[in-house]
């Protein structure tokens, strides 16, 4: 399997990594070397075997609905690289 | 010629039919968040509801709420669904300011609720029956505002993490009517249940609408989805507009192109959403910080046995056993508060002069003072009493009323303000005779006008009426002045 | 028990036992590793020196013991990797998007290190977001192996993910420090460090508050000097927490107590897959000297095949990437860390905050995570790996009927001069081959000093147990440090 530029471009569209044009091939080129090594994998007859879903084994803890957290907005905005009273601030967002 | 085909709408080549699915996202009653232990109230500062899990910071974790997941299961079976005992959290990966981990916890391949159904009565008696492809819980997503400032949008996280369960219809609704329907059928199942409170204005309740055209027959068209409408009006707009959209396209050549759409109320239209327009390649995978869900049998029976009696139930319950009309019996079980308040209200009485009293006077003030239900200010069991005062003859109807009017504004029990004002109805045959010796007496010409034309009787009862303060029982002044004036039955 | 000279050079369990005993305060054992950390800066282990706070951590403890109310780690310096989220403290995971994050929260691991009394130095360097095996992809320049090749000043790597919190143990920087293994980055650091470093099953340690990398393989262990240092240091890091879905309930034994049982009458395996075509022979010699070892202690040697290891490796780069590919998603310049300048809209912002904020290595795997998981590619690669995961954890299953654990070699090389193998990523990933099955099987695995190449520079052996046996690699590690007898130390180059 391997990728062709396209597809290197629209997977960082998809990842919202800006990918300099002249780092297209270089990356390309990295990815498909990679995907050359994995490929080996496709030898291996997975018939019949099920995901691993877990790696533990073990029911999923639930917890009770009780309110436990939450707050505190100035702990939740103290690191945000802009906010104003409180809101995250961003770019404007076109719907 | 079906019912259903009464439901095609006319091209200029001929009928075309509705095709509608419906994607309902329902925000789950409870204290806190699918995932995390953040508060879920409505209208709260910005970010205060927000635990560091909501805001996606580093090395956080889900853990589910199990009360969430009942709530999950309950409505499963109120929609007489498949409960899956194994179901799986994917998360569903895409990039949008008010998804703070870059991913959805939703449920993809495998849904904790499978198929199911809901019954929706129509006007004019038709039942149809919507399938229910699947449930699944997922998270909310928080909320953007675009319109404080001209170069920034604010995004408030209080709304993520919040549980929402989504529900996913068949195609099976053929009219705007079915889908208005529809939701408010749904709406009511998750009332009675206690799952949902469906506001559609605060946003608990919001519906995606999928419609296509075809002509009878054929197999499906493309769809388009109209993302959320948010009210029940705007449904039935929302569908009216864009199935004629459709068959206009197609009927001038052209092609339904699927995409996602916006409901704009003000223009009546849908309208293509641009930022929707890129293909959305969400790469679901199981989240590995969760393991598939597992319920026991006996975590499904409990929940189970302690259903609420559901509007079908009811409204079946309430036509056997009280005889109601079908027509009335769905309007009253549309509201749970209102099919109680009326059982209660109708204990030990008529059943169907309850009904009426409840339509013609109950409702009709409510409606006068803007009201819902829940705020009426005469309680059932105040109607209880009027009712019984009316049955027995305490009271006549009119004087019934006048109580309601009294109760109703100024509170009060009513058989007190009965005795209080002396509003008791006279029946004692002695006092009427003696109002109506008082009438005749008082109006020689009009006997001589009654004997000859017997319909102005009414006359002489108003007039009985009026000299007993109105208390006098209309049927016994009635009958007392037939045998008085000598008029036969009849008359 | 005699005190050294130098208080850094005592073992974790000397220093709780003489500082207990009120031998040595706790300040003042803090102090000389405060000292040891400034003189220490060519080797750029640390990301964030604490000395005030850890100086007062130190007086609160020494009140404690004062008073007869020591915690089981009371006064004990410790060295956090930057993965850990430190309330209050800077934590940037050796990446510039965090490099300005300060958590208002502490993560699980550490807060119950603090619990138990232990002191915070600071926070070590490691490769960015985990995502390494030489620490020279972090934000902050690479560390430097305290160890170098005989008559070399070449600057060696220190292994990695977890290069600062290996090279600082082994540079008697700290008492121990806490680290996190998800393809080796435990292991490996520790092996090329002359450290001893233990990854716990899978479900162990809390992951709660340790920024995350590949959430179905990351744990949380300890690299220290030697296996009791170890076997103390985990036991603290270990608890189950209720905040961690993926938290085992398995109570957390005393593994210190069981140290010293010996390998009499168990069996160990000799997967005959870990034999690679190309070793240095070193390795293999080494290997067959640990069976040797343990064989001499009373243990059987038993031949057991995993016939699925070779595919370990790029089952590895295909879950892993793409857990990390999602979970990276978070860090998008608009809660907390770096936000791009000069952005034209709110895509422009996340394209270039995160172009900006992520290292080549961390993007490269994000892009193969992402591309892996996309519509038409997620049951060639993705479905698929996580059925060859299961594979593997069949292959151990079945050898564990045969044995009790499992021996290999740790590493396919001793450390490698810096720059040597960044010129392709397949290279620098060949550096996981033993460690990552116990990733993807979900077990615990040791790394303890074995021996030294001719050139000098320590190597490692490698112990895998069953789930939630930890004691038995333990057990197995200390019978082989005991046999090894790894007294060699680097010599201080760096105090100029």
């Amino acid at each position: 399997m391997s990728v062709d530029k396209d597809t290197v471009r629209r997977i960082a569209k998809l990842a919202r990594l800006a990918l300099e044009e002249e780092r297209v091939e270089p990356m390309m080129n990295e990815l498909n070397q990679i995907f050359a090594w994995v490929e080996q994998l496709g030898e291996v007859n997975v018939d019949g075997v099920p995901p691993m879903t877990s790696v533990v084994e073990q029911r999923l803890k639930m917890r009770a609905d009780t309110v436990t957290a939450g707050g505190d907005a100035d702990a939740v905005t103290a690191n945000a690289p802009m906010s104003e009273d409180h809101f995250f601030v961003v770019p404007k967002v076109v719907e | 010629m079906n019912a259903r085909s009464a439901k095609l709408i006319e091209g200029t080549t001929g009928p075309w039919e509705i095709v509608i699915g419906l994607e309902v996202h329902a925000q789950v009653l409870s204290q806190s968040k699918l995932f995390s232990g953040a508060a879920t109230e409505f209208g709260a500062e910005p970010n205060t509801q927000v635990s560091f899990v909501d805001a996606a910071m580093p090395g956080m974790l889900p853990v589910i709420n199990e009360y969430c997941v009942e709530q999950a299961v309950r409505t499963g079976l109120g929609l007489r669904a498949k409960i899956n005992k194994v179901s799986v959290f994917d998360r569903k990966n895409y990039f949008y300011p008010d998804l703070p981990a870059g991913y959805q916890i939703s449920q993809y391949k495998n849904p904790i609720v499978g198929e199911g159904e809901v019954l929706i009565d129509l006007q004019g008696g038709e039942t149809v029956r919507v399938g229910i492809e699947r449930l699944h819980l997922e998270q909310d997503a928080g909320k953007s505002l675009h319109d404080q400032h001209p170069d920034h949008s604010l995004v408030d996280l209080n709304r993520a993490g919040v549980a929402l369960m989504e529900i996913v219809t068949r195609p099976d609704m053929r009219s705007s009517e079915e889908a208005a329907a529809f939701l408010r059928k749904l709406r009511a199942i998750v009332r009675y249940l206690g799952t949902c409170d469906g506001n559609m204005d605060e946003g608990s309740m919001r519906a995606d609408v999928n419609v296509s055209v075809r002509k009878p027959g054929a197999g499906l068209g493309t769809r388009c989805e109209i993302k959320n409408v948010n009210s029940m009006r705007f449904i039935a707009q929302a569908v009216e507009y864009e199935a004629r959209r459709q068959v206009d396209l197609l009927e001038s050549g052209g092609t339904i192109r699927q995409e996602t759409r916006l409901f704009d109320a003000r223009a009546g239209e849908t309208r293509s959403m641009r930022s929707k327009e890129e293909a959305h390649d969400y790469r679901y995978f199981p989240d590995p910080d969760l393991l598939p869900l597992e319920l026991e049998q006996a975590f499904i029976d409990r929940i189970a046995a302690s259903l609420p009696e559901l509007p079908d139930d009811k409204k079946a319950r309430f036509i056997k056993d009280y005889g109601i009309p079908v027509y009335d019996a769905g309007v009253l079980v549309a509201e749970r508060e209102l099919a109680d308040y009326y059982e209660a209200m109708a204990r030990g009485a008529d059943a169907k002069l309850a009904v009426n009293w409840l339509n013609n006077e109950i409702l009709g003030r409510l409606n006068r003072d803007g009201l819902s239900i829940v705020d009426c200010p005469v309680s059932a069991d105040a109607n209880n009493a009027i009712l019984a005062m009316m049955a027995d003859g305490t009271i006549s109807g009119k004087i019934a009323k006048d109580v309601l009017d009294i109760v109703w504004s100024d509170g009060g029990d009513p058989r007190e303000v009965v005795e209080r004002r002396g509003l008791r109805q006279v029946t004692d045959t002695g006092a009427i005779e003696a109002a109506i010796n008082a009438v005749i007496a008082a109006n020689p010409q009009k006997v001589e006008e009654a004997m000859a034309k017997p319909k102005l009787i009414g006359w002489f009862v108003g007039q009985v009426m009026k000299e007993t303060g109105g208390k006098a029982n209309p049927q016994v002044v009635n009958d007392m002045l037939k045998t008085r004036l000598g008029i036969a039955d009849g008359g | 028990m005699s005190l050294p000279a130098d208080p850094t050079r005592f073992t974790l369990a000397d220093a709780r036992d003489a500082v207990k005993a009120k031998r040595i305060s706790s300040t003042e054992l803090t102090k000389t590793f405060i000292k040891a950390i400034a003189d220490a800066r060519p080797l750029n282990a640390f990301i964030t020196e604490t000395p005030e706070h850890a100086l007062k951590m130190a007086e609160a403890s020494d009140a404690l013991i004062a008073k007869g109310d020591a915690r089981p780690l009371e006064g004990l310096p410790l060295a956090i990797k930057d993965l850990f989220c430190t309330k209050g403290v800077r934590t940037t995971a050796g990446s510039r998007i965090l490099s300005n994050f300060i958590p208002p929260y502490e993560s699980t691991v550490t807060q119950n290190l603090w619990d138990a009394g232990a002191v915070m130095l600071g926070k070590v360097n490691m490769d960015e977001f985990a995502m390494g095996s030489s620490n020279e992809t972090s934000y902050f320049k690479p560390v430097i192996n305290p160890w170098r090749a005989k008559n070399s000043n070449q600057a060696l790597v220190p292994g990695g993910s977890s290069g600062g919190s290996a090279a600082a143990t082994s540079a008697f920087l700290c008492l121990g420090a806490t680290a996190t293994d998800t393809g080796g980055s435990i292991r490996q650091p520790a092996a090329v460090t002359g450290t001893v470093g233990i990854k716990p099953t899978y479900g162990r340690c809390s992951r709660w508050g340790t920024v995350a990398f590949a959430s179905s393989l990351d744990q949380a262990g300890p690299i220290t000097r030697t296996v009791r240092d170890a076997a103390i240091m985990l036991r603290h890091m270990a608890s189950v927490d209720p905040k961690d879905s993926t938290s085992v309930d398995v109570p957390v034994p005393d593994y210190e107590a069981t140290l010293e049982g010996g390998v009499k009458g168990m069996r160990i395996g000799i997967p005959k897959e870990y034999r690679i075509d190309g070793a240095p022979p070193e390795i293999e010699a080494l290997w067959q000297k640990g069976a040797e070892w343990l064989k001499a202690a009373g243990a059987e040697l038993v031949d057991i095949s995993l016939p699925h290891t070779k595919y370990a490796l790029p089952v590895y780069y295909i879950v892993a990437p793409a857990e990390a590919s999602s979970n990276l998603a978070r860090y998008d310049g608009v809660r907390y860390g770096h936000r791009a300048a000069g952005v034209k809209d709110i895509v422009d912002l996340y394209e270039k905050s995160r172009a900006e904020g992520f290292g080549a290595e961390v993007r490269r795997r994000i892009l193969i995570g992402t591309y892996v998981l996309s519509a038409g590619y997620y049951d060639a690669f993705y479905a698929r790996a996580q059925k060859l995961r299961t594979l593997i954890l069949r292959d151990f299953t079945e050898a564990f009927k045969k044995c009790d654990a499992i021996l290999t070699p740790a590493t396919p090389c001793a450390a490698f001069a810096m720059g040597e193998k960044t010129a392709d990523p397949v290279t620098m990933y060949l550096n996981d081959v033993f460690t990552v099955t116990a990733n993807l099987a979900g077990l615990p695995g040791i790394s303890v000093p074995a021996g030294l190449t001719a050139d000098g520079l320590p190597l490692g052996l490698q112990v895998i147990g069953k789930a939630f046996d930890e004691a038995t690699v333990l057990k197995v590690g200390r019978s082989m440090e005991q046999a090894a007898n790894f007294t060699a130390t680097p010599s201080t180059w760096w105090r100029v």
